[in-house]
Protein backbone atom coordinates (compact mmCIF):
# COMPACT_ATOMS: atom_id res chain seq x y z
CA UNK A 1 0.00 0.00 0.00
CA UNK A 2 1.48 3.62 -1.42
CA UNK A 3 1.36 5.99 1.57
CA UNK A 4 1.77 9.69 0.34
CA UNK A 5 5.34 11.08 1.02
CA UNK A 6 5.11 14.66 2.24
CA UNK A 7 3.73 16.83 -0.56
CA UNK A 8 6.86 18.47 -2.00
CA UNK A 9 10.63 18.85 -1.63
CA UNK A 10 10.03 22.87 -2.04
CA UNK A 11 7.21 22.85 0.83
CA UNK A 12 9.77 20.94 2.83
CA UNK A 13 12.18 23.17 2.50
CA UNK A 14 10.22 26.24 2.95
CA UNK A 15 8.61 24.67 6.29
CA UNK A 16 11.89 23.72 7.79
CA UNK A 17 13.96 26.62 6.99
CA UNK A 18 11.62 29.56 7.59
CA UNK A 19 10.97 28.95 11.13
CA UNK A 20 14.38 28.58 11.36
CA UNK A 21 15.51 32.08 10.35
CA UNK A 22 12.79 33.85 12.38
CA UNK A 23 15.02 32.15 15.69
CA UNK A 24 17.49 34.14 14.35
CA UNK A 25 15.59 37.54 14.92
CA UNK A 26 15.33 39.57 18.61
CA UNK A 27 13.51 37.63 20.52
CA UNK A 28 11.06 41.10 21.29
CA UNK A 29 10.21 40.66 17.06
CA UNK A 30 9.92 36.71 16.88
CA UNK A 31 7.20 36.89 18.83
CA UNK A 32 4.72 38.87 16.33
CA UNK A 33 5.79 36.58 13.59
CA UNK A 34 4.38 33.52 13.14
CA UNK A 35 6.43 31.64 11.37
CA UNK A 36 4.86 28.46 10.40
CA UNK A 37 2.81 30.77 8.49
CA UNK A 38 5.53 32.83 6.91
CA UNK A 39 6.19 29.41 5.83
CA UNK A 40 3.12 28.39 4.14
CA UNK A 41 2.43 31.72 2.25
CA UNK A 42 6.67 31.17 1.01
CA UNK A 43 5.57 27.85 -0.06
CA UNK A 44 2.26 29.20 -1.80
CA UNK A 45 4.18 32.17 -3.62
CA UNK A 46 7.14 29.06 -4.84
CA UNK A 47 4.67 27.07 -6.09
CA UNK A 48 2.52 29.18 -8.06
CA UNK A 49 5.84 30.67 -9.64
CA UNK A 50 6.97 26.80 -10.67
CA UNK A 51 2.91 25.89 -12.00
CA UNK A 52 3.19 29.21 -13.82
CA UNK A 53 6.44 28.58 -15.31
CA UNK A 54 5.50 24.27 -15.60
CA UNK A 55 2.55 25.44 -17.34
CA UNK A 56 3.40 28.51 -20.11
CA UNK A 57 7.43 27.57 -20.47
CA UNK A 58 6.51 24.28 -22.63
CA UNK A 59 3.83 26.33 -24.71
CA UNK A 60 6.26 27.90 -26.92
CA UNK A 61 7.97 25.22 -27.49
CA UNK A 62 4.84 22.86 -28.26
CA UNK A 63 3.46 25.80 -30.53
CA UNK A 64 6.96 25.87 -32.81
CA UNK A 65 7.02 21.70 -32.49
CA UNK A 66 3.33 21.48 -34.25
CA UNK A 67 4.39 24.08 -36.96
CA UNK A 68 7.47 21.97 -37.76
CA UNK A 69 6.10 18.68 -37.20
CA UNK A 70 3.15 19.68 -39.25
CA UNK A 71 4.88 21.26 -41.94
CA UNK A 72 7.47 18.16 -42.38
CA UNK A 73 4.27 15.73 -42.44
CA UNK A 74 3.27 17.25 -45.47
CA UNK A 75 6.77 18.06 -46.79
CA UNK A 76 6.88 21.66 -46.38
CA UNK A 77 9.01 23.51 -44.45
CA UNK A 78 6.84 25.18 -42.01
CA UNK A 79 8.36 28.71 -40.32
CA UNK A 80 11.45 29.64 -41.93
CA UNK A 81 12.00 33.62 -42.12
CA UNK A 82 12.39 34.94 -38.53
CA UNK A 83 15.62 33.52 -36.36
CA UNK A 84 16.93 30.27 -37.49
CA UNK A 85 14.47 28.17 -38.49
CA UNK A 86 11.92 29.90 -37.60
CA UNK A 87 12.25 30.38 -33.90
CA UNK A 88 11.51 33.71 -33.48
CA UNK A 89 8.01 33.52 -35.64
CA UNK A 90 5.96 32.58 -32.20
CA UNK A 91 7.57 35.78 -30.67
CA UNK A 92 6.19 37.90 -33.43
CA UNK A 93 2.79 36.03 -33.45
CA UNK A 94 2.87 37.06 -29.66
CA UNK A 95 3.71 41.20 -30.41
CA UNK A 96 0.62 40.44 -33.01
CA UNK A 97 -1.55 39.44 -30.59
CA UNK A 98 -0.90 41.57 -28.15
CA UNK A 99 -1.55 44.92 -30.07
CA UNK A 100 -5.14 43.57 -31.44
CA UNK A 101 -7.81 45.29 -30.03
CA UNK A 102 -9.86 43.37 -27.33
CA UNK A 103 -13.05 43.95 -27.78
CA UNK A 104 -16.99 42.29 -27.57
CA UNK A 105 -19.24 42.72 -30.74
CA UNK A 106 -22.93 44.53 -29.60
CA UNK A 107 -24.40 41.21 -28.92
CA UNK A 108 -22.64 39.34 -26.74
CA UNK A 109 -23.07 38.90 -22.81
CA UNK A 110 -20.09 40.84 -22.11
CA UNK A 111 -19.26 39.18 -18.43
CA UNK A 112 -19.85 35.79 -19.80
CA UNK A 113 -17.98 36.45 -23.10
CA UNK A 114 -14.53 37.90 -20.76
CA UNK A 115 -15.49 34.87 -17.83
CA UNK A 116 -14.87 32.11 -20.52
CA UNK A 117 -11.50 32.66 -21.18
CA UNK A 118 -10.56 33.59 -17.83
CA UNK A 119 -12.10 30.23 -16.99
CA UNK A 120 -10.42 28.24 -19.90
CA UNK A 121 -6.47 28.90 -18.08
CA UNK A 122 -8.08 28.06 -14.79
CA UNK A 123 -8.34 24.13 -15.26
CA UNK A 124 -5.28 22.80 -16.68
CA UNK A 125 -2.96 24.74 -14.05
CA UNK A 126 -5.02 22.74 -11.24
CA UNK A 127 -3.90 19.31 -13.09
CA UNK A 128 -0.71 20.37 -13.68
CA UNK A 129 -0.54 20.13 -9.34
CA UNK A 130 -0.72 16.77 -9.38
CA UNK A 131 2.11 15.79 -11.80
CA UNK A 132 4.88 14.55 -10.38
CA UNK A 133 7.58 15.72 -12.20
CA UNK A 134 10.56 13.77 -10.07
CA UNK A 135 10.87 12.55 -6.41
CA UNK A 136 8.34 14.58 -4.18
CA UNK A 137 8.74 17.19 -7.01
CA UNK A 138 4.96 17.94 -7.19
CA UNK A 139 2.25 20.56 -5.50
CA UNK A 140 0.27 18.25 -4.13
CA UNK A 141 0.21 14.48 -4.24
CA UNK A 142 -3.30 13.92 -3.48
CA UNK A 143 -4.52 10.60 -3.17
CA UNK A 144 -7.80 10.97 -5.17
CA UNK A 145 -5.63 13.17 -8.00
CA UNK A 146 -7.33 10.82 -11.09
CA UNK A 147 -10.52 12.00 -9.96
CA UNK A 148 -9.69 14.91 -9.32
CA UNK A 149 -7.43 15.25 -13.02
CA UNK A 150 -11.35 13.91 -14.74
CA UNK A 151 -13.15 16.47 -12.55
CA UNK A 152 -10.89 19.77 -13.83
CA UNK A 153 -10.81 18.53 -17.22
CA UNK A 154 -14.95 18.78 -16.30
CA UNK A 155 -14.24 22.26 -15.71
CA UNK A 156 -13.03 22.79 -19.04
CA UNK A 157 -15.89 21.75 -20.70
CA UNK A 158 -17.88 24.65 -19.16
CA UNK A 159 -15.56 27.30 -20.13
CA UNK A 160 -15.93 26.02 -24.01
CA UNK A 161 -19.82 25.91 -23.96
CA UNK A 162 -20.08 29.06 -22.07
CA UNK A 163 -17.89 30.84 -24.57
CA UNK A 164 -19.93 29.51 -27.65
CA UNK A 165 -23.24 30.53 -25.81
CA UNK A 166 -21.74 33.98 -24.40
CA UNK A 167 -20.47 34.74 -27.74
CA UNK A 168 -24.61 35.12 -29.24
CA UNK A 169 -23.01 33.68 -32.81
CA UNK A 170 -24.48 30.73 -34.85
CA UNK A 171 -21.08 29.36 -35.21
CA UNK A 172 -19.91 29.70 -31.56
CA UNK A 173 -23.12 28.15 -30.35
CA UNK A 174 -23.08 25.02 -32.59
CA UNK A 175 -19.28 24.71 -31.72
CA UNK A 176 -20.25 24.87 -28.05
CA UNK A 177 -23.09 22.65 -28.05
CA UNK A 178 -20.52 20.25 -30.84
CA UNK A 179 -17.80 20.04 -28.40
CA UNK A 180 -19.94 20.24 -25.12
CA UNK A 181 -21.39 16.49 -26.38
CA UNK A 182 -17.86 15.36 -27.58
CA UNK A 183 -16.32 16.11 -24.56
CA UNK A 184 -18.62 14.75 -22.39
CA UNK A 185 -18.82 11.37 -23.96
CA UNK A 186 -14.70 11.04 -23.91
CA UNK A 187 -14.58 12.10 -20.73
CA UNK A 188 -16.53 8.59 -19.99
CA UNK A 189 -13.58 6.48 -21.93
CA UNK A 190 -11.21 8.30 -19.92
CA UNK A 191 -12.70 8.07 -16.67
CA UNK A 192 -12.32 4.08 -17.46
CA UNK A 193 -8.91 4.06 -18.39
CA UNK A 194 -7.90 5.66 -15.95
CA UNK A 195 -9.79 3.82 -13.68
CA UNK A 196 -8.25 0.31 -15.03
CA UNK A 197 -4.82 1.90 -14.46
CA UNK A 198 -5.57 2.71 -10.80
CA UNK A 199 -6.85 -0.56 -10.57
CA UNK A 200 -4.11 -2.05 -11.62
CA UNK A 201 -1.49 0.28 -9.35
CA UNK A 202 -3.69 0.17 -6.69
CA UNK A 203 -3.68 3.69 -6.22
CA UNK A 204 -5.21 6.66 -7.25
CA UNK A 205 -2.17 9.10 -6.32
CA UNK A 206 -0.16 9.72 -9.24
CA UNK A 207 2.97 9.54 -7.05
CA UNK A 208 1.89 5.89 -5.96
CA UNK A 209 0.87 5.14 -10.00
CA UNK A 210 4.77 6.09 -10.55
CA UNK A 211 6.48 4.24 -7.69
CA UNK A 212 4.18 1.25 -8.95
CA UNK A 213 6.25 1.31 -12.22
CA UNK A 214 9.71 1.43 -10.29
CA UNK A 215 12.41 -0.95 -11.84
CA UNK A 216 12.88 -1.40 -15.67
CA UNK A 217 11.51 -0.38 -18.60
CA UNK A 218 8.95 -3.47 -19.30
CA UNK A 219 7.35 -3.13 -15.55
CA UNK A 220 5.85 0.04 -16.80
CA UNK A 221 1.88 -0.18 -17.16
CA UNK A 222 2.13 0.11 -21.10
CA UNK A 223 4.38 -3.32 -21.17
CA UNK A 224 3.63 -4.77 -17.94
CA UNK A 225 0.01 -5.26 -18.10
CA UNK A 226 0.19 -7.95 -21.06
CA UNK A 227 -1.96 -6.87 -24.25
CA UNK A 228 -4.50 -5.01 -22.04
CA UNK A 229 -1.93 -2.34 -21.02
CA UNK A 230 -1.58 -1.44 -24.41
CA UNK A 231 -4.65 -1.65 -25.27
CA UNK A 232 -5.30 0.98 -22.21
CA UNK A 233 -2.80 3.15 -23.81
CA UNK A 234 -4.41 3.37 -27.38
CA UNK A 235 -7.94 4.09 -25.60
CA UNK A 236 -6.06 7.12 -23.90
CA UNK A 237 -4.54 8.65 -26.54
CA UNK A 238 -8.20 8.03 -28.93
CA UNK A 239 -10.17 9.26 -25.93
CA UNK A 240 -7.60 11.99 -24.82
CA UNK A 241 -7.03 13.58 -28.20
CA UNK A 242 -10.97 14.08 -27.88
CA UNK A 243 -10.64 15.28 -24.75
CA UNK A 244 -8.31 18.32 -26.20
CA UNK A 245 -10.35 18.99 -28.63
CA UNK A 246 -7.55 18.21 -31.19
CA UNK A 247 -7.79 17.00 -35.08
CA UNK A 248 -8.70 14.05 -35.94
CA UNK A 249 -11.34 15.36 -33.40
CA UNK A 250 -11.85 18.39 -33.74
CA UNK A 251 -15.53 18.94 -34.63
CA UNK A 252 -16.09 22.05 -32.20
CA UNK A 253 -13.87 24.14 -34.70
CA UNK A 254 -13.45 22.70 -38.01
CA UNK A 255 -12.56 25.32 -40.03
CA UNK A 256 -14.59 24.32 -42.85
CA UNK A 257 -17.79 24.08 -41.28
CA UNK A 258 -17.61 26.70 -38.07
CA UNK A 259 -14.51 29.12 -38.50
CA UNK A 260 -13.05 29.38 -35.78
CA UNK A 261 -15.71 27.63 -33.87
CA UNK A 262 -16.68 28.24 -29.90
CA UNK A 263 -13.82 31.33 -30.49
CA UNK A 264 -14.80 33.08 -33.14
CA UNK A 265 -15.91 36.19 -31.85
CA UNK A 266 -12.29 36.39 -29.59
CA UNK A 267 -9.41 38.97 -30.62
CA UNK A 268 -6.21 39.58 -29.41
CA UNK A 269 -5.26 38.52 -25.89
CA UNK A 270 -8.59 36.88 -25.24
CA UNK A 271 -8.24 34.53 -28.14
CA UNK A 272 -5.01 33.62 -27.07
CA UNK A 273 -5.95 32.28 -23.91
CA UNK A 274 -7.98 29.69 -25.51
CA UNK A 275 -4.83 28.90 -27.56
CA UNK A 276 -2.61 28.90 -24.22
CA UNK A 277 -4.64 26.81 -22.34
CA UNK A 278 -5.20 24.49 -25.36
CA UNK A 279 -1.36 23.36 -25.08
CA UNK A 280 -0.86 23.57 -21.50
CA UNK A 281 -3.81 20.88 -21.75
CA UNK A 282 -2.10 19.20 -23.99
CA UNK A 283 1.36 19.07 -22.18
CA UNK A 284 -0.58 18.34 -19.00
CA UNK A 285 -2.44 15.18 -20.54
CA UNK A 286 1.17 14.15 -22.25
CA UNK A 287 2.03 14.27 -18.52
CA UNK A 288 -0.79 12.01 -17.50
CA UNK A 289 0.10 9.48 -20.20
CA UNK A 290 3.74 9.80 -18.78
CA UNK A 291 2.78 9.01 -15.25
CA UNK A 292 0.31 6.11 -15.53
CA UNK A 293 1.63 4.50 -19.10
CA UNK A 294 5.18 5.43 -19.13
CA UNK A 295 6.42 5.09 -15.91
CA UNK A 296 6.46 8.66 -14.57
CA UNK A 297 9.73 9.95 -13.38
CA UNK A 298 11.79 6.93 -13.31
CA UNK A 299 14.49 5.89 -15.45
CA UNK A 300 14.05 3.41 -18.29
CA UNK A 301 16.37 0.56 -16.70
CA UNK A 302 16.99 -2.39 -18.81
CA UNK A 303 18.19 -5.26 -16.36
CA UNK A 304 21.93 -4.94 -16.11
CA UNK A 305 23.74 -3.18 -13.49
CA UNK A 306 26.16 -1.21 -14.86
CA UNK A 307 23.51 0.91 -17.17
CA UNK A 308 21.13 1.20 -14.71
CA UNK A 309 23.50 3.21 -12.71
CA UNK A 310 24.19 5.40 -15.47
CA UNK A 311 20.45 5.74 -16.30
CA UNK A 312 19.64 6.12 -12.48
CA UNK A 313 22.19 9.32 -12.23
CA UNK A 314 20.05 11.44 -14.56
CA UNK A 315 17.48 13.51 -12.27
CA UNK A 316 13.68 11.95 -12.57
CA UNK A 317 12.92 15.19 -14.19
CA UNK A 318 15.00 14.76 -16.71
CA UNK A 319 13.23 11.68 -17.92
CA UNK A 320 9.62 12.66 -17.15
CA UNK A 321 10.32 15.48 -19.57
CA UNK A 322 12.02 13.15 -22.04
CA UNK A 323 8.81 10.67 -21.95
CA UNK A 324 6.69 13.65 -22.16
CA UNK A 325 8.06 15.28 -25.22
CA UNK A 326 7.86 11.74 -26.51
CA UNK A 327 4.09 11.99 -26.30
CA UNK A 328 3.86 15.58 -27.36
CA UNK A 329 5.27 13.97 -30.72
CA UNK A 330 2.93 11.24 -30.76
CA UNK A 331 -0.17 13.24 -30.04
CA UNK A 332 0.86 15.64 -32.91
CA UNK A 333 1.96 12.88 -35.51
CA UNK A 334 -1.43 11.21 -34.32
CA UNK A 335 -3.14 14.67 -35.12
CA UNK A 336 -2.37 15.17 -38.91
CA UNK A 337 -2.06 11.56 -39.73
CA UNK A 338 -6.01 10.81 -39.40
CA UNK A 339 -8.99 12.28 -40.86
CA UNK A 340 -12.23 14.24 -39.11
CA UNK A 341 -14.83 12.10 -38.71
CA UNK A 342 -17.98 13.32 -39.01
CA UNK A 343 -19.97 14.35 -35.61
CA UNK A 344 -22.53 11.62 -35.84
CA UNK A 345 -19.78 9.05 -36.29
CA UNK A 346 -17.52 10.49 -33.74
CA UNK A 347 -20.29 10.02 -30.90
CA UNK A 348 -20.81 6.14 -32.59
CA UNK A 349 -16.93 5.58 -32.29
CA UNK A 350 -17.11 6.51 -28.15
CA UNK A 351 -20.56 5.14 -27.56
CA UNK A 352 -20.82 2.18 -29.67
CA UNK A 353 -17.38 1.04 -29.77
CA UNK A 354 -14.74 2.88 -27.01
CA UNK A 355 -17.30 2.09 -23.87
CA UNK A 356 -17.90 -0.97 -24.63
CA UNK A 357 -14.41 -2.13 -25.37
CA UNK A 358 -13.34 -0.22 -22.24
CA UNK A 359 -16.13 -2.00 -20.12
CA UNK A 360 -14.73 -5.43 -21.18
CA UNK A 361 -11.44 -4.52 -20.60
CA UNK A 362 -12.44 -3.11 -16.81
CA UNK A 363 -14.02 -6.59 -16.54
CA UNK A 364 -10.56 -8.28 -17.47
CA UNK A 365 -8.52 -6.14 -15.44
CA UNK A 366 -11.02 -7.38 -12.29
CA UNK A 367 -10.58 -10.68 -13.10
CA UNK A 368 -6.73 -10.22 -13.66
CA UNK A 369 -6.09 -8.01 -10.44
CA UNK A 370 -8.05 -10.17 -8.61
CA UNK A 371 -6.72 -13.49 -9.35
CA UNK A 372 -3.01 -12.49 -10.31
CA UNK A 373 -3.27 -13.76 -13.46
CA UNK A 374 -0.38 -12.34 -16.03
CA UNK A 375 0.32 -9.48 -13.52
CA UNK A 376 3.31 -9.47 -11.13
CA UNK B 1 -4.07 20.56 5.58
CA UNK B 2 -1.84 23.70 5.07
CA UNK B 3 0.18 21.65 2.13
CA UNK B 4 -2.81 21.91 0.48
CA UNK B 5 -2.99 25.42 0.36
CA UNK B 6 -1.32 25.84 -3.12
CA UNK B 7 -3.95 24.52 -4.46
CA UNK B 8 -6.36 27.02 -3.13
CA UNK B 9 -4.16 29.84 -4.87
CA UNK B 10 -3.39 28.04 -7.89
CA UNK B 11 -7.19 28.06 -8.50
CA UNK B 12 -6.59 31.63 -9.01
CA UNK B 13 -3.78 31.48 -11.49
CA UNK B 14 -4.73 30.89 -14.62
CA UNK B 15 -7.09 33.58 -13.63
CA UNK B 16 -4.50 35.98 -12.46
CA UNK B 17 -2.91 35.42 -16.02
CA UNK B 18 -5.78 35.77 -18.50
CA UNK B 19 -7.29 38.61 -16.57
CA UNK B 20 -3.45 40.05 -16.68
CA UNK B 21 -3.08 39.15 -20.26
CA UNK B 22 -6.38 40.36 -21.34
CA UNK B 23 -5.76 43.82 -19.50
CA UNK B 24 -2.33 44.18 -21.20
CA UNK B 25 -4.21 43.37 -24.37
CA UNK B 26 -6.87 46.16 -24.01
CA UNK B 27 -4.29 48.60 -22.95
CA UNK B 28 -1.74 48.17 -25.67
CA UNK B 29 -4.62 47.24 -28.45
CA UNK B 30 -4.83 49.63 -31.26
CA UNK B 31 -8.94 50.63 -31.42
CA UNK B 32 -9.90 50.49 -35.22
CA UNK B 33 -12.50 52.90 -36.61
CA UNK B 34 -15.83 52.45 -35.61
CA UNK B 35 -17.51 50.75 -38.73
CA UNK B 36 -20.65 49.99 -39.23
CA UNK B 37 -19.78 46.22 -39.03
CA UNK B 38 -17.64 45.97 -36.47
CA UNK B 39 -19.81 44.78 -33.55
CA UNK B 40 -22.32 43.08 -35.30
CA UNK B 41 -21.54 39.00 -34.75
CA UNK B 42 -19.46 37.51 -37.59
CA UNK B 43 -21.16 35.12 -39.92
CA UNK B 44 -19.05 35.40 -43.10
CA UNK B 45 -20.61 38.56 -44.55
CA UNK B 46 -24.04 38.01 -44.06
CA UNK B 47 -26.58 40.30 -42.16
CA UNK B 48 -27.36 37.80 -38.82
CA UNK B 49 -30.60 37.13 -38.72
CA UNK B 50 -32.37 36.96 -35.34
CA UNK B 51 -30.06 36.17 -32.15
CA UNK B 52 -28.37 32.83 -31.17
CA UNK B 53 -29.75 31.98 -28.14
CA UNK B 54 -32.37 29.79 -29.92
CA UNK B 55 -34.20 26.08 -28.66
CA UNK B 56 -31.10 23.56 -29.49
CA UNK B 57 -31.47 19.98 -30.11
CA UNK B 58 -32.35 17.81 -27.46
CA UNK B 59 -30.17 15.10 -28.32
CA UNK B 60 -27.27 16.77 -26.19
CA UNK B 61 -29.37 16.40 -23.22
CA UNK B 62 -29.45 12.47 -23.63
CA UNK B 63 -25.58 12.38 -24.17
CA UNK B 64 -25.52 14.76 -21.23
CA UNK B 65 -27.59 11.83 -18.86
CA UNK B 66 -25.55 9.09 -20.05
CA UNK B 67 -22.42 10.70 -19.14
CA UNK B 68 -23.92 11.65 -15.59
CA UNK B 69 -24.60 7.88 -15.35
CA UNK B 70 -21.12 6.56 -16.50
CA UNK B 71 -18.76 9.29 -14.73
CA UNK B 72 -20.94 8.63 -11.49
CA UNK B 73 -20.47 4.82 -11.96
CA UNK B 74 -16.61 5.63 -12.65
CA UNK B 75 -16.47 7.61 -9.75
CA UNK B 76 -18.22 4.63 -7.59
CA UNK B 77 -15.78 2.14 -8.85
CA UNK B 78 -12.72 4.11 -8.20
CA UNK B 79 -12.59 3.80 -4.50
CA UNK B 80 -12.89 -0.39 -4.51
CA UNK B 81 -10.20 -0.26 -7.67
CA UNK B 82 -7.79 1.36 -5.91
CA UNK B 83 -8.32 -0.98 -2.96
CA UNK B 84 -8.92 -3.80 -4.80
CA UNK B 85 -5.52 -5.75 -3.79
CA UNK B 86 -5.74 -4.01 0.25
CA UNK B 87 -8.91 -5.65 -0.19
CA UNK B 88 -8.33 -8.97 -1.43
CA UNK B 89 -4.45 -9.32 1.31
CA UNK B 90 -6.90 -8.18 4.08
CA UNK B 91 -7.17 -10.19 7.49
CA UNK B 92 -10.77 -11.49 6.06
CA UNK B 93 -11.10 -14.93 5.20
CA UNK B 94 -14.11 -14.66 3.28
CA UNK B 95 -13.49 -12.10 0.66
CA UNK B 96 -12.18 -14.07 -2.17
CA UNK B 97 -11.25 -13.20 -5.47
CA UNK B 98 -14.49 -14.58 -6.57
CA UNK B 99 -16.89 -12.84 -4.44
CA UNK B 100 -15.86 -10.08 -5.51
CA UNK B 101 -15.16 -10.37 -9.02
CA UNK B 102 -18.30 -11.26 -9.12
CA UNK B 103 -19.94 -8.18 -7.26
CA UNK B 104 -18.10 -6.03 -9.96
CA UNK B 105 -19.33 -7.41 -12.24
CA UNK B 106 -23.02 -7.33 -11.13
CA UNK B 107 -22.12 -3.64 -10.69
CA UNK B 108 -20.98 -3.39 -14.35
CA UNK B 109 -23.68 -5.78 -15.78
CA UNK B 110 -26.42 -3.15 -14.51
CA UNK B 111 -24.48 -0.18 -16.66
CA UNK B 112 -24.08 -2.34 -19.43
CA UNK B 113 -27.89 -3.65 -19.13
CA UNK B 114 -28.77 0.75 -19.50
CA UNK B 115 -26.19 0.95 -22.34
CA UNK B 116 -27.95 -1.71 -24.07
CA UNK B 117 -31.35 -0.38 -23.48
CA UNK B 118 -30.43 3.29 -24.74
CA UNK B 119 -28.50 1.42 -28.00
CA UNK B 120 -31.66 -0.21 -28.36
CA UNK B 121 -33.99 2.87 -27.87
CA UNK B 122 -31.97 4.50 -30.41
CA UNK B 123 -30.65 7.29 -28.24
CA UNK B 124 -26.69 6.76 -29.34
CA UNK B 125 -27.86 7.71 -32.95
CA UNK B 126 -27.13 11.05 -33.94
CA UNK B 127 -29.02 12.58 -36.87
Amino acid sequence: MYTPSNPNIVGDFVREWVPNLVAYLPATVQGYIPSAEIAALINVVICMVAMGVAGIGPVPVLIYMERKICAHIQCRLGPMRLGPHGVLQLAADIMKLLFKEVYAPKSVQTFLYYLAPILVVTAPFLNLCMIPFGKNLQVADLDIAIPFIIAVNGFGILSTMLAGWASNNKYSLISGMRSGAQLISYEVSFALVLLLIVMLAGSASLGGITESQSGNFWDWWIFKAPVLGLLAFVMFLISSTAELNRAPFDVAEAEQELTGGHHTEYTGMAFSMFYLAEYINLFTTCCVATVCFLGGYNAPCIGIAAVDGILNMVPGIVWFLAKAFFMVVVYMMFRWTFVRPRTDLLMALEWKFLLPVNLIMLVLGFVFVAFGLFLP
Amino acid sequence: MIEYLPLLFILFLGAIIAIGAMAVGKILGFASKNTKGKFDPYECGMATIGSSHVQFKVGYYIFALLFLVFDVEALFLFPICANLKTILAGSQPEITPAIVVADLIIFVAILVSGLAYSWKKGFLKWE
